[in-house]
């Protein structure tokens, strides 16, 4: 969807330096930036705790529920202020999440979470999303009657997503869609998201421990760390940055570095964020 | 058919109509706890409130007219006409959906993500506040319901189930109120469930109960169904209270009907409808038999305690009750 020429893309979401604290102690983010381009997939990557899913939370004001704030910078999707917006006026300007974890609605069948998706729609035209949804993810058609609680994992996931789908998002912010899953099946389901990329125009912002997968799959992609972005850039040329190839993908050329090097490397790259 | 058998039938059947009386008032409860994780104190009286309000409404009485005399010293108390039972009916649930919206936006709205024991004690104080605010606007006379609903039994039933028995059988006596009853009940019931499994704000409802976090993200707003959850339970409140005020005035006692609930609920389950339903037609049958069986050996009145006997046994041997949700757990 997203051509090599990105810088004459439209963008549809721009988080400006914000800061975010929980229970009005906590400090998580400490001035984020990110820009999501329409038709991209862009992808926030970092490790544990680095603040992938507040970020995302803080974007579909999902914070809120867990006495998250943001407290500084600003967050504007297509030129507006998200701030004031409930997660339900979002999911019906087009931003919707799929949160970290899946979350099914686990008594729910399969199709009744799916139908959850199309909860704000008024246009009717969800029957026919439905089949839309079964097309890209055959596998929940099969278990369509079944309750979503004890379908697998990868089938948890693609419910999540699907459901997702049914709201006819513009944006979609994916959080872990790799987490627990066998290689394989983070392979099938990134595939799938390529393809709502490139055939339904969905644009992406996915939040992802899995460095190598995202890169791979991700148009631009932006690292975080202690809930700051230390590096960013078009995903072809993270991959190939060594920093990136040795913290994140786990290779080196030269062999490992030592701890201080480490060190100073995070010093430094916080220094330039 | 020997007579004893026949009359043990006919104390099954009242038993299943007060079952289903006892069903609703559970269900009042399922519905809040299943959504919002609220076991609320207050469906007694939330009962009491709407059938006085009811008879406040159709008697054409003024409400607060207490407050207002001692305030502007005036002697006010009825406004002199009467309104119709459906017209009456159609007010008190609007007054139920802005009981609802008003609990939502004042007390729970501030209490979210707040431990259970102190939802529950919340409700305790929306209980007595209520309570209150009954007293208040109707003031705490005994009241009689004149809905005009067929009451004393029915000798159509007599007559036709006379010949099942021999000459010591005089036929089924039923209530008609008790029939009538347990029909209104049993259609609310089903469209309870109907609603719940088969409409989008049903679905929604269910989602809200299965992940609140979930639901948010999918743009449910949680505000909307539960006050959607306490306008139904008002309204179940409201049938509740009727059906059992005409049957014994309505008046402070009304809001124990709560307790009737509870040994349903541990039997059924705090968050299963079905459960409330079975649960309901057990609790109603097994007290209603075992006082025909059992009472007149031990002296009676053993339908005070026997639902909470059965109860407390039951929790014994399954403690999430009989239809209790099974805790999906995978591997
Ligand atoms: N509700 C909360 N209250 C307080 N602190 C929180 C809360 N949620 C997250 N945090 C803290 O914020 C930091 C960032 O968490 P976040 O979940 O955003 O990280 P993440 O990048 O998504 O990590 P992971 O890859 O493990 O999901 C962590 O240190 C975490 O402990
Ligand atoms: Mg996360």
């Amino acid at each position: 969807m997203l051509d090599s020429g990105e810088q004459s893309v439209e963008t549809l979401l721009e988080v400006n330096n914000i800061e975010v604290i929980y229970n009005h102690v906590i400090l998580v983010l400490k001035g984020v930036s990110l820009t999501v381009p329409k038709g991209g997939i862009t992808a926030l990557l970092g490790g544990n705790g680095a603040g992938k899913t507040t970020t995302l939370k803080a974007i579909s004001n999902l914070l809120h529920s867990e006495r998250g704030e943001v407290t500084k910078g600003s967050i504007e999707y297509r030129g507006e202020p998200v701030a004031d917006s409930s997660p339900s006026e979002l999911v019906k300007k087009g931003v919707i999440q799929v949160m970290e974890g899946r979350h099914c609605f686990e008594h729910l069948t399969i199709e009744e979470n799916l139908m959850t998706g199309a909860y704000t729609r008024r246009d009717g035209g969800a029957a026919a999303d439905l089949e839309m949804v079964y097309n890209y993810f055959p596998r929940l058609k099969e278990r369509r009657k079944s309750q979503a609680g004890y379908t697998s994992g990868g089938e948890q996931q693609m419910c999540a997503i699907g459901r997702a789908l049914m709201s006819r998002p513009e944006t979609i912010l994916l959080d872990e869609p790799s987490m627990g899953l066998a290689p394989q099946l983070v392979e099938e389901i990134f595939g799938i998201v390529k393809n709502l990329n490139e055939k339904e125009g969905v644009s992406f912002l996915l939040a992802e421990q899995n460095t190598n997968v995202a890169l791979r799959f991700a148009h631009h992609g932006y690292i975080l760390e202690s809930g700051r972005v230390v590096m960013e850039g078009p995903a072809a040329e993270l991959r190939e940055n060594p920093d990136v190839k040795e913290f994140y993908l786990g290779m080196s050329d030269e062999g490992r570095k030592s701890f201080r090097d480490v060190r100073s490397y995070r010093r430094r790259k916080r220094w330039l964020s | 058919m020997s007579a004893d058998f026949l009359y043990g039938i006919e104390v099954v059947i009242n038993g299943l109509m007060a079952g289903v009386l006892y069903a609703l008032v559970a269900l009042g409860f399922v519905l809040i706890f299943k959504a919002s994780g609220i076991f609320n104190y207050a469906q007694g009286v939330m009962a009491l409130f709407a059938a006085l309000t009811l008879v406040g409404i159709m008697e054409g009485q003024v409400p607060f007219s207490h407050l207002i005399n001692a305030i502007f010293g005036t002697d006010l108390h009825y406004f002199g006409w009467t309104v119709p039972a459906l017209l009456a009916i159609a007010v008190t649930v609007v007054i139920m959906i802005f009981f609802a919206w008003a609990v939502q936006k004042f007390v729970f709205r501030h209490l979210v993500g707040q431990e259970p024991i102190i939802l529950f004690m919340a409700t305790i104080g929306l209980a007595f506040f209520l309570e209150g605010v009954g007293d208040l606007m109707w003031g705490s006379d005994i009241r009689t319901i004149g809905l005009g609903l067929p009451q004393g039994g029915s000798l159509w039933i007599e007559e036709a189930t006379a010949s099942l028995g021999g000459d010591d059988f005089y036929g089924f006596f039923l209530d008609k109120l008790d029939i009538l009853a347990t029909a209104v009940a049993a259609v609310l019931v089903a469209a309870l469930v109907a609603f719940s499994q088969y409409t989008k704000q049903g679905r929604a409802m269910r989602a809200v109960a299965d992940d609140h976090q979930a639901a948010l993200s999918v743009g449910i707003s949680l505000d909307f169904i539960w006050i959607l959850v306490w306008s139904i339970a008002g309204f179940v409140a409201l049938v509740a209270g009727v059906l059992w005020g005409v049957k014994s005035g309505v008046q402070f006692s009304l809001s124990l009907i709560a307790l009737k609930a509870l040994p349903v609920l541990m039997l059924g389950g705090f968050t299963s409808i079905p459960g409330a339903i079975v649960g309901g037609l057990i609790i109603g049958v097994g007290e209603k038999l075992f006082e025909y069986l059992v009472g007149p050996l031990v002296g009676g009145a053993t339908e005070n305690w026997f639902a909470y006997v059965l109860a407390l046994i039951f929790l014994v041997f399954r403690p999430q009750g009989l239809f209790g949700e099974k805790i999906i757990e995978r591997v």
